[in-house]
């Protein structure tokens, strides 16, 4: 019968609950999608590296003495590292930035192909001449690019002459050496990471070893394995800190108005309340009628958040698959229920002690 | 079992309104039989609703004695109080007696879920038709008229078997018509159960329906 009671409360003031729930969902739906973002880019990433086919990653030193100040290596490693053995194929990549989340790579083409086993080419074909692209499905849906078509970037036109499956090292593809010369790292010829990958992919560890003995102070080498592990959301501090604040403004937000919807609600039942007291209701009961209305409300909230947050995913794949990745999140729903019901808690934590001392008499005086 | 229901000696309530102290009962001195119907009449702030909220454990005396079918008030807890309204007392008050989220229906049986009672009286179905308020049950009190209102908070005041129904002018928002049909059932349920019944008036003609009529005037009780 409580709950009945309960029930019947919120949908009297039915615009009142559906606010609060909103506003509560939103909370809810903003951690998830954070979360979800935050992993869906890193798990992008990550699954990039890993379909780059290579075993090991070199990249400069971070107190290598003969790496450039931007960050980037002499090619003339390449064919060094081409050398060492149980290396089958070794390729330099330099990546320099185009949009937002977004990198230009540049490679020699046939050699990576060799060392990756070769794109999928959804439409159209390798690079042919130096100003050809090759960019993945959802960057080609996103900005609805066909083969043939003139694409500009970094002030530069390209040729798009094929689009392939993604999760292949990056989304755009161009001739290193056109790349090079369009970011002046043409003389010395300079490239941002080597990919290299082994005759036997056993011997990983071992070769990680070797290489950063052979190569210290200049590159650094670490197995894409190990490499692929950091792309997580407790490696990167400052996501973690967003998500802090992020989860704290939920709280407050979620505090305030359970407790404003509260707070009203108690104001308005004060006649009622007199009434359940003359009816022979304790203090107990009265704060339980009203922490039972706020927890309905923070599930309703929870589960119009969860709904919200299937809805951005749907958006941002169906529009921006190319720049934003969401993933659903089921583990963190638990959480986000949590930080909602915390929330709503303490929001009826005062409107229901307020309720409960109110005197019986006086509240059957109120009109 | 004592024949008296309600005993009360020197009963004073003051109430303490900033610097001011309001006496509002001055010592009254009571005593109902059981099965008794009787009325309360007197001028505005005399202290009728004030004797009545002590009567039914709603605020605990400043001082003098109230025993209300043999427990006396004074020495219970506010906890206990509240089980004593539970258990012994059926109030109805003037207006807006129904939670209005809640069917008559619905009201009826939160009386009984607040109290932890399951068993309804074995009349309690002649009682809804003595009400006229049986088929009205699954409605809204929006959807009723006052009189079915009061009706309905009667009935839901009788349903836990209360020994004692305290009626604070329970006509004062009716008709004349509706008033008498209030009237009527009140003296009726008395007759026929044995109800006690202690109901606040201003009206004389609505005294008269009671077997004894009572007078208040500034806080007490003067014949
Ligand atoms: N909670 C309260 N705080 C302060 N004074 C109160 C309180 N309740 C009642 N009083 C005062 O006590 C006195 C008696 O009030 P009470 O309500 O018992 O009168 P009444 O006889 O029921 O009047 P009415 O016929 O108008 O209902 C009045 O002076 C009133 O102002
Ligand atoms: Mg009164």
């Amino acid at each position: 019968m409580i709950n009945k009671l309960v029930i019947e409360n919120l949908k009297h003031r039915w615009v009142r609950t559906l606010l609060a729930a909103l506003v509560v969902g939103v909370q809810v739906m903003s951690i998830l999608t954070l979360i979800g973002l935050s992993r869906g880019l890193l798990e992008e990433s990550a699954q990039r590296a890993r379909g780059s086919g290579a075993d090991i990653f070199l990249k400069p030193s971070t107190q290598g003495s003969f790496s450039f100040s931007s960050g980037q290596l002499n090619e003339a490693f390449v064919p060094f590292i081409q050398k060492q053995p149980h290396v089958k194929e070794a390729v330099g990549v330099l990546s320099t930035p185009v949009e937002l989340v977004t990198t230009l790579n540049g490679v020699d083409f046939p050699a990576f192909e060799k060392l990756s086993g070769g794109f999928h080419f959804v439409a159209g074909g390798p690079p042919s001449g130096p100003d050809d692209l090759i960019v993945d499905s959802a960057y080609a849906r996103q900005n609805k690019l066909h083969v043939g078509q003139t694409v500009k970037l970094l002030n530069h036109n390209w040729r798009l002459s094929g689009v392939v499956e993604g999760g292949v090292l990056g989304r755009l593809i161009v001739p290193l050496t056109t790349l090079q010369r369009l970011t002046g790292n043409a003389s010395p010829p300079r490239i941002s990471e080597i990919l290299v990958k082994l005759d036997n992919p056993a011997l990983t560890d071992q070769e990680v070893a070797y290489f950063n003995k052979l190569l210290q102070g200049n590159l650094q080498a670490i197995s894409v394995a190990d490499f692929v592990a950091q792309f997580s959301v407790n490696n990167v501090p400052a996501l973690r800190a967003f998500i802090g604040v992020i989860t704290v403004i939920a709280v407050v937000v979620g505090f305030l108005v359970v407790f404003l919807s509260m707070y009203t609600a108690v104001v308005e039942r004060t006649r009622e309340i007199g009434i359940l007291k003359a009816l022979g209701a304790k203090p107990l009961t009265i704060l339980d009628i009203l922490v039972r209305e706020a927890v309905l409300l923070a599930v309703l909230g929870c589960l119009l958040g969860i709904a919200f947050s299937f809805a951005v995913r749907g958006l941002v794949t169906q529009f921006m698959p190319a720049s934003l990745a969401v993933v659903n999140t089921p583990d963190w729903w638990p959480i986000a229920a949590a930080i909602a019901l915390g929330g709503a808690l303490l929001g009826a934590a005062y409107p229901g002690l307020k309720a409960a001392r109110q005197d019986a008499i006086e509240a059957l005086a109120y009109e | 079992m004592s024949d008296s229901i309600i005993i009360t000696r020197g009963l004073t309530k003051t109430f303490h309104v900033g610097e001011v102290d309001v006496h509002a009962l001055r010592g009254v001195n009571l005593e109902v039989r059981r099965g008794e119907f009787l009325s309360v009449i007197g001028p505005s702030g005399s202290g009728k609703s004030t004797l009545f909220h002590i009567l039914g454990g709603l605020a605990p005396p400043t001082s003098g004695e109230a025993i209300i079918d043999g427990v006396n008030i004074r020495a219970l807890t506010e906890n206990q109080r509240t089980e004593l309204r539970q258990r012994k007392i059926g109030f109805v008050f003037q207006k807006y007696n129904l939670l209005p989220t809640l069917t008559a229906g619905d009201n009826i049986a939160l009386a009984q879920a607040l109290a932890h009672v399951n068993s309804r009286p074995a009349d309690f179905d002649q009682i809804l038709e003595l009400l006229g308020v049986k088929r009205r049950l699954h409605h809204k009190p929006s959807a009723l008229s006052g009189g079915e209102q009061q009706r309905v908070a009667i009935a839901r005041a009788l349903v836990n078997q209360p020994a004692i129904l305290l009626a604070d002018e329970p006509t004062g928002n009716l008709d004349t018509q509706n008033s008498n049909a209030v009237l009527d059932i009140l003296r009726d349920l008395n007759k026929r159960t044995g109800q006690t019944i202690l109901m606040i008036t201003h009206n004389p003609e609505a005294a008269a329906f009671a077997d004894r009529t009572v007078t208040m005037r500034d806080g007490v009780i003067i014949d």
